[in-house]
C-alpha cells in the first residue's frame, strides 16, 4: 500500500517535470501564431482575437531567412557527412585494429588525441586551410567534417572491433576473399550496430553545428543555425514573429527524427558512452 | 592478414588526408601562430612570448571569462549528475509512463545550441518582465539562464547513460540487499552507486568538457551581455579573433591556453574519477 502509494506520487511528481521539460517548446510554438508586437510584451500569454496573427510569421520568415535553402544545405552536408565518416572511418578502424605496428598505433592515438582538443584551437587555421584549398562549398566542408569527426568514430568502431573474433575473417581469406571483400562482407554487417550509434551521434553534432560551417561557408552558403543566428544578429529591429516561426521549424524536423528513431538514438547514446 | 598491409592507401589514406587537413596542419599551426602577431596567416611575425604575458595578465577579459566558465561549470556539472541520477532511478522502478518521461527529458537535448539558446532568451525575459528587468540586465540572470538552460538540455542525456547502468546492476544483488534488511538509502549507496560508477565517470567528464566548451547557447542566450560579464571562455577567444583588429595572435594564444586547460581537467577528472572505481 505505501508502495502503490509512493508510486503514484512519483508519477505526479514526474508528470509535473515533464510539464516543465515541454513549456519552452510549447510556448514558441504558441508565440509563433502571434502578431510580432505582442511577442515579447506578453510572451506567456496565449493568441486572441487581438494578437493571432495566423501563419504571417511563418510566411514572412521563411522569405526573409531563405529556410527552405537552408533546410536543404543542412540536409545535404549532414547526409554526405555522416555517410563519409560510418564508411570511411570504420574501414580506417579495422585497418588499424587489425595491422599492428608503431605507425597504425600512433595515428590511432593521434585520432583519439584529437577528441580532447576544443574547436577554438582550430578555428581560425582551419578556416584560412579550407579557403586556400577550395573547401569553402557545401561539398568541401564533408572532408572537413569527416577529418574532425574522424576521432570519436574511429575510437568508437575500434573499440567494437577488437571484441570481433579474427577467425570469421581469416575463413574468409582461407575462402579467397581479399581484404575489400573480407571487410564489406564479413566486418560491415557485424559493425551494423556500431554504425548506426557513430551516424546517430554525429547526426546530433553536424545538424546542429553552428562554428565550423558558419566560419568556412557562412558567407555564401547557411545552413539552418546560420540563417536563425543571421535572422537574431542582423541590423535593425528584430522580427520577433519571423523569429519564433523559424525556431518552430528548426526544431520540428528534429522531433520528427526523434519520434522515428528513438530507439536507435537512446541506444546508441547509451552505447557510445559505454565505448567513449 | 598479411595481405592487408597493402591496402593502407584503400583502408587509411582517406580518413588520415581529411584528418591531416581539417585537424593536424590547423593544430601544429595554431600552435606556431600564437608565437606570433598576424592579420592573414602569411603575414605572421614571431613575437616570442609576448601573446601568453599579454593573455596572462587578463588581455581582453580572458580572466573574467575564466572565473565564469569555471564557476557554471562546477554549478553545471554537480546539478546535471545529480538531477539526471535521481530521475534515472526513478525511471527504473516500473512506473507506467517511464517511457513516455523518458522521450520527453531526452528531447532538448537533439535541440542545436543557437535554437535553445533563443529559446530559452524569450522565456527569461518573459520572467522577468514584471520585475522591469531583462535577462541581460544584470550578470547574474545571464549565469543562472545559462545554467537552467545547460541543464535542461544535458539532464536527458546522462539519464539515459545513468539508465542503462542501472538497468545492469544485477538483479539479485538489490534483493539479496533488501532480503538482509537494507533500505533504500543503504541498496543505493552498497550496490547501485558502486556498480554504476563507470557511468558517473563518463557523465562528469561529459558534462564537465561540454560546460566548459560552451558557446552556441552563450551566443545566442546573452552573447555575454551585459559589458561581457556572461562571456564563456569560447566566446571569449572568439571574439579576440574576430572582433579585434590586431588581436589574432593573442586569440590564439589564448586558444591554446584553452587547450591545455581543457585536456589537463579532462585527463585530471578522467584520472580521479577512475581511481573511485577501483576503491569503491
Amino acid at each position: 500500500m505505501k508502495n502503490k502509494l509512493g508510486s503514484s506520487l512519483l508519477t505526479a511528481l514526474l508528470s509535473a517535470l515533464a510539464l516543465v521539460y515541454v513549456a519552452p517548446i510549447i510556448i514558441i510554438l504558441l508565440n509563433s501564431f502571434k502578431s510580432r508586437f505582442y511577442i515579447s510584451s506578453e510572451p506567456f500569454s496565449l493568441p486572441t482575437a487581438d494578437t493571432f496573427a495566423g501563419i504571417s510569421n511563418y510566411i514572412r520568415g521563411l522569405s526573409d531567412t531563405g529556410f527552405a535553402t537552408a533546410f536543404m544545405w543542412s540536409a545535404f552536408i549532414t547526409v554526405l557527412s555522416v555517410g563519409a565518416i560510418v564508411l570511411f572511418t570504420s574501414m580506417t578502424a579495422w585497418f588499424l585494429v587489425r595491422v599492428k605496428n608503431r605507425l597504425t598505433r600512433t595515428i590511432y592515438y593521434a585520432f583519439l588525441f584529437s577528441m580532447i582538443v576544443p574547436f577554438q584551437m582550430v578555428m581560425f587555421t582551419m578556416s584560412k586551410i579550407a579557403n586556400i584549398l577550395g573547401l569553402d562549398n557545401p561539398l568541401g566542408i564533408v572532408l572537413l567534417y569527416l577529418g574532425f569527426g574522424a576521432g570519436l568514430s574511429v575510437f568508437i568502431f575500434a573499440g567494437f572491433i577488437r571484441s570481433l573474433p579474427v577467425s570469421l575473417e581469416e575463413a574468409a581469406t582461407i575462402d579467397g576473399c581479399g581484404p575489400v571483400r573480407t571487410f564489406f562482407s564479413v566486418v560491415m554487417p557485424l559493425l551494423r550496430p556500431t554504425a548506426i550509434t557513430v551516424a546517430i551521434l554525429q547526426t546530433m553534432w553536424i545538424w546542429n553545428d553552428y562554428l565550423l560551417p558558419y566560419l568556412v561557408i557562412g558567407n555564401d552558403y547557411k545552413t539552418i543555425p546560420i540563417a536563425i543566428q543571421y535572422l537574431k544578429g542582423g541590423y535593425g529591429s528584430i522580427d520577433m514573429g519571423a523569429l519564433m516561426a523559424m525556431l518552430v521549424l528548426a526544431v520540428v524536423p528534429v522531433v520528427i527524427f526523434y519520434l522515428l528513431c528513438q530507439k536507435y538514438i537512446i541506444k546508441g547514446v547509451a552505447a557510445g558512452a559505454v565505448k567513449g | 592478414m598479411k595481405q592487408l598491409r597493402r591496402f593502407f592507401p584503400l583502408f587509411v589514406m582517406p580518413t588520415l588526408i581529411a584528418f591531416i587537413i581539417a585537424f593536424v596542419v590547423p593544430f601544429i599551426m595554431g600552435i606556431y601562430l600564437s608565437f606570433t602577431e598576424f592579420t592573414t596567416v602569411s603575414d605572421a611575425q614571431f613575437v616570442g612570448l609576448k601573446n601568453y604575458a599579454a593573455v596572462l595578465t587578463g588581455a581582453d577579459g580572458f580572466g573574467r571569462s575564466f572565473v565564469f566558465t569555471v564557476l557554471f561549470t562546477i554549478v553545471t556539472v554537480i546539478s546535471v549528475n545529480i538531477i539526471a541520477f535521481f530521475l534515472a532511478l526513478a525511471l527504473t522502478r516500473g512506473l507506467k509512463l517511464t517511457n513516455l518521461f523518458r522521450t520527453v527529458f531526452f528531447l532538448p537535448n537533439l535541440i542545436g545550441g543557437i535554437v535553445l539558446g533563443y529559446i530559452w532568451q524569450l522565456i527569461f525575459n518573459g520572467i522577468l518582465q514584471p520585475f522591469s528587468q531583462t535577462l541581460t540586465s544584470n550578470s547574474v540572470y545571464g549565469f543562472m539562464g545559462l545554467v537552467v538552460m545547460t541543464n535542461w538540455q544535458l539532464i536527458g542525456y546522462m539519464m539515459v547513460i545513468y539508465i542503462s547502468a542501472i538497468n545492469n546492476v544485477p538483479h539479485e544483488q538489490i534483493e539479496a540487499a533488501t532480503v538482509d534488511g537494507a533500505g533504500s538509502f543503504m541498496t543505493l549507496k552498497k550496490i547501485i552507486l558502486p556498480s554504476v560508477w563507470p557511468s558517473v565517470t563518463i557523465c562528469t567528464f561529459l558534462t564537465l568538457t561540454n560546460s566548459f566548451k560552451l558557446f552556441d547557447q552563450n551566443l545566442a542566450l546573452t552573447a555575454g551581455a551585459p559589458a561581457r560579464k556572461t562571456e564563456m571562455l569560447a566566446l571569449n577567444i572568439y571574439n579576440t579573433f574576430y572582433g579585434r583588429m590586431g588581436y589574432e595572435g593573442i586569440g590564439q594564444a589564448k586558444a591554446v591556453i584553452f587547450f591545455v586547460v581543457v585536456a589537463a581537467v579532462a585527463l585530471a577528472q578522467l584520472y580521479f574519477t577512475s581511481r573511485g572505481e577501483s576503491d569503491g
